[in-house]
Order: C-alpha cells, then sequence, then structure tokens
C-alpha cells in the first residue's frame, strides 16, 4: 500500500477533486435554500436561485431611473478605477523604493526604518486622517489602499533584491556596469517577477481597503452598493455582486501570473506535477 | 615586469587579523594557484585582487599604480556558483559586458554596434563549446556549461587579470577534465595573467605555473584569532617534472 503522501491525482482527477467542495457547498445552499423558502416564501436571508436572479436582473440588466445607469456597470466601473490607479501607484512606488532600498546601501540606511515603521500602522487606523485631509472624494479612497499595501510590498521587494547573490553585483561590476546599469539591467528585472508575486497577494489587501473606504464614504462602487442594500436585508443583490467581486479578484490573478509566466519564463521552473 | 604587486597587505576584522605581512608579486602572464586549508584567507586575498575588499594595512599595485578599489572591467571572475545572470541567455549574459561599455545610460547597445557585439559574443560562446546554447537559459545548462558561460562572459571584455574562486569546485571530474583543458587554452590564447584559488591541490599543480599556499605562519592556542595567515610556500613550476606536489604540501592541505 502506498503512504497517503506520495499518492497523487492524476490532471482531471485533480480538476475534479478541485471542484467537489465547490458544489458541495452550493448544493447545501441550495438545500438550507429550499428548505427555508418552503417554510416561509418571504424569507430574505437565503434566497432562492430565482430570487438571485431577480437581484441580479434588476442590478445588471437594468438601468436605475435616478442616475440613468446600469448600477452594476457603474459600481464595477468606479470600483475597478480606484483599484487600477492606486494598485498602479503602489507598483511604481514599489519598484523605485524597493529596487534602490534593497541595492544601495545609503538607501537602505535612510528610508528602511521609516517603511519599516510606516508598514506596521494598521492604514484603517488612518483612514479618518486621510477623509481630513484628502476630504470624501476619490482622493481618500486611492490614498487608503496605496497606504495599506505599498509598504508591505516595498518591504518584500528589498528584500528580494538585496538577496541576489553578492558574487552577481560583482560580477556586473567586473563587467564594466555602473550603479545605474547594475540597477536597471541586473536588479531591475529579477526584480519584477517578484513584483508581479507581490501584486497578486497585495489584491486581497487592496480589495479590504477598497470596500472599507466605500462602505463608509461613497456614492457609487461595489462596496457601497453592498452596503447600502444591506439595510434591506437584501441578500439577492449581496451575493451576486460577493460573487463578481470574487471573479473579478480571481481575474485578475490568473491575468497577472499569466503575465509573469509569458514575460518572465526564466523566474518559472518546470515543476513536476505535485 | 611585475603587474599585481602585494606590499605588506594585512587584513584585520576588528581584533581577528585574517592575513597578515602578504608580499607577492604577481608576473604578468602567470598562472597562480592559491591553495590552503579552510580558513587560511585564500577568499580574502582573492577579494583583495578583485577590490572586493580594502587591505587594512598595505597597498595592492597594478603596474605601479594603486587598485582601485572596487571591482572593474580590468579584472574579470568566476565564481563556484551564482557567476552568471539568471535571467538572460547565453548570448545575452556574453553580451552584457559589450552593452555596459558602449551604452551606459541604457545598457543595450543598438544598430550596428549591437550586431558587432552579438557576433563577437557567438565566436566566444562557439570557443567554449557552447554553440548549440546561445538562447538557452543558465537554469537549462549543466554546471559545466554555465562555468564555460561564465568564461566567455568575462573573456568578452579582454579583462588583464582572470580572477577564479573555486571555479571548478562543483563539477564532476570527466566535466572538471575537460575544464583544465579549456581555461588552459584561453589562458594561452587571450595571454591572460590567472590567479586561482583551488581545494584541489592536484588541480593547482597541474593547471598552474606557480603555486602559492596560505597558512598561519604561527599559532597562538590562547587566542587562534591573532594571528592572520600569509603565503607561507611559494613554488615556481617551470617544466613539467616539478609538478609533483611537494610532500610538504599533503600534510598542509588535507581534503578539503
Amino acid at each position: 500500500m502506498r503512504r497517503l503522501l506520495n499518492a497523487r491525482p492524476r490532471v482531471g482527477g485533480r480538476l475534479l477533486l478541485g471542484l467537489l467542495p465547490i458544489l458541495a457547498l452550493v448544493l447545501l445552499y441550495l438545500v438550507v435554500a429550499t428548505a427555508r423558502h418552503t417554510e416561509n416564501p418571504r424569507d430574505k436571508i437565503t434566497p432562492i436561485p430565482a430570487a438571485m436572479a431577480a437581484g441580479i436582473q434588476t442590478m445588471a440588466f437594468e438601468a436605475d431611473p435616478r442616475t440613468g445607469e446600469v448600477p452594476l456597470v457603474a459600481d464595477t466601473k468606479a470600483s475597478l478605477q480606484r483599484l487600477g490607479v492606486a494598485v498602479g501607484l503602489a507598483a511604481a512606488t514599489t519598484l523605485v523604493l524597493g529596487l534602490t532600498i534593497g541595492l544601495l546601501p545609503y538607501v537602505r540606511a535612510s528610508l528602511g526604518p521609516l517603511v519599516a515603521t510606516i508598514s506596521v500602522i494598521p492604514p484603517i487606523a488612518v483612514l479618518p486622517i486621510l477623509f481630513i485631509v484628502f476630504g470624501l472624494g476619490e482622493t481618500s479612497k486611492i490614498v487608503l489602499i496605496f497606504v495599506g499595501i505599498t509598504p508591505v510590498m516595498v518591504r518584500d521587494l528589498a528584500t528580494h533584491v538585496a538577496a541576489i547573490p553578492e558574487e552577481q553585483i560583482v560580477k556586473a561590476q567586473t563587467l564594466g556596469a555602473s550603479t545605474w546599469l547594475t540597477l536597471l539591467r541586473v536588479a531591475l528585472p529579477q526584480a519584477l517577477p517578484r513584483l508581479i508575486d507581490s501584486l497578486r497577494l497585495s489584491l486581497c489587501p487592496a480589495w479590504v481597503y477598497l470596500i472599507s473606504a466605500e462602505a463608509i464614504a461613497s456614492d457609487v462602487g461595489l462596496g457601497y452598493r453592498i452596503f447600502l442594500v444591506r439595510r434591506y436585508l437584501a441578500m439577492d443583490i449581496i451575493l451576486p455582486y460577493v460573487v463578481w467581486i470574487s471573479l473579478l479578484a480571481v481575474i485578475m490573478d490568473l491575468a497577472l501570473q499569466a503575465w509573469s509566466r509569458t514575460s518572465f519564463a526564466w523566474a518559472h521552473p518546470p515543476r513536476n506535477a505535485r | 615586469m611585475s603587474k599585481l604587486a602585494f606590499r605588506n597587505v594585512w587584513v584585520e576584522y576588528g581584533s581577528k587579523i585574517v592575513l597578515e605581512k602578504v608580499d607577492l608579486e604577481v608576473a604578468d602572464g602567470a598562472f597562480v594557484s592559491i591553495i590552503g586549508p579552510s580558513g587560511a584567507g585564500k577568499s580574502t586575498f582573492l577579494r583583495l585582487a578583485l577590490g572586493q575588499e580594502a587591505p587594512t594595512r598595505g597597498a595592492i599595485l597594478l603596474d605601479g599604480e594603486p587598485l582601485s578599489p572596487e571591482p572593474g572591467p580590468d579584472r574579470g571572475v568566476v565564481f563556484q556558483r551564482y557567476s552568471v545572470f539568471p535571467h538572460m541567455n547565453a548570448l545575452d549574459n556574453v553580451t552584457f559586458g559589450l552593452d555596459c561599455a558602449g551604452s551606459p545610460l541604457r545598457g543595450r547597445l543598438g544598430g550596428k554596434a549591437r550586431k558587432q557585439a552579438r557576433e563577437a559574443a557567438k565566436a566566444l560562446l562557439a570557443r567554449v563549446g557552447l554553440e548549440h546554447n546561445f538562447k538557452t537559459y543558465p537554469r537549462a545548462l549543466s554546471g559545466g556549461m554555465q562555468q564555460r558561460l561564465a568564461l566567455a562572459q568575462a573573456l568578452i571584455t579582454r579583462p588583464r587579470i582572470l580572477l577564479l574562486d573555486e571555479p571548478f569546485g562543483a563539477l564532476d571530474p570527466g566535466v572538471r577534465l575537460d575544464m583544465h583543458a579549456l581555461i588552459t587554452e584561453l589562458w594561452t590564447e587571450h595571454k591572460l595573467t590567472i590567479l586561482m584559488v583551488t581545494h584541489d591541490i592536484k588541480e593547482a599543480f597541474k593547471l598552474g605555473t606557480r603555486v602559492v599556499a596560505f597558512d598561519k605562519r604561527r599559532h597562538d592556542p590562547q587566542a587562534p584569532h591573532r594571528y592572520g595567515s600569509t603565503a607561507v610556500y611559494d613554488f615556481p613550476l617551470d617544466d613539467k617534472k616539478s609538478r609533483a606536489v611537494p610532500p610538504v604540501l599533503k600534510a598542509l592541505v588535507s581534503a578539503p
């Protein structure tokens, strides 16, 4: 008998095994929802599929008579714009700071402690400051996401760059590379795949900060909508919104992963299926 | 005329003395093997020659001029590991030196210069036996091929001195023999001055024109760190006859 730790599912089997728990959860929900519905047809806590379909219909396919826009489209556009701008700024800042802190001892000595200090401040705690300083508009939401994810990403990238073997840095210099060229052609290309990995991990907290900011002060956005309809116990809208947000997050994660695999193939050694 | 000269060089880390009173002259075109037990300062000596570290006392002269205190293109190096850039294919690894020299801002040559650089790199890669691996990334190369690549990469900028830090230490015996032949040929073809640190005493005597052994001259049992190592033996190897390993060294350098 083979040990359990040596037994591996085949490709098809792996897919099936991965789907099973998800299907089980969906099934469990359907059973509970149907049971509750038969007992009380006006139950709002666990809407049956038909109710959710009606919710999706109003939110995703009909224009809001007040704004003239389809709510789901307007919310998605607003949220993705905030997320995109913030994550883009965070990535650019991380690249500059992470590379210089990781490679240059003087920058590390002067900025390292500051970044380490900022990264331990809980971002939500500074949200009131951001609202006071930047107002309730787009800026404070973008800054919250930026402040929330950048310090950790900078620290991660700086550590990664600092861990480039000394031999490589010396080798580059013996080949005539200046500080700039070592940064540009040795450190930067090796930092990029790590930055993408770091972005993938940071998207999770980025969504948390986005939804928090939208929940507190906003008039459009995915987080705003969820917290708005919460007042009416509108689970038939909240649940599809949560699924939609998860779907967006998964797509972003897969896109970043695909980008890393195609553009930085050297950083992805072929793995044994495990 | 002497090329590289160490004049009364000391290296100290706080109260610990690593190298003491190193006086050594390396002639143009010499192949110096550096041996010694672990912790005898061989690698520190190479770091000095590389400019990765500055002596606490004394002077290192290159053609009578003080050596610049940081690594530069006049001294090439091949380490035991991590010598090549994992994010560049073989060809880019070799052209890197030319890119740096010709394009200080972008680090990439363009147009005709780029074509020439690639031709030169291809010729050098073919010379070290990697003519079928221009587009291969280091990860996909064997240990011996990676060291061949590292040699080509180091030689493209035509360094005057080549420093080798246990370059064949991680290779299989058969591959090691091939590399011995290659490095000897490259040494003659490129008229290099080579300093090679090695753990393998037979390799040291087989390849070198001179073998320098580092060890501590004196031991203080109460404070072993207070005496540093220095060049205790210095064997010129003028002809093939003298290439047998002297018995005195067999005691000095046990298996690594």
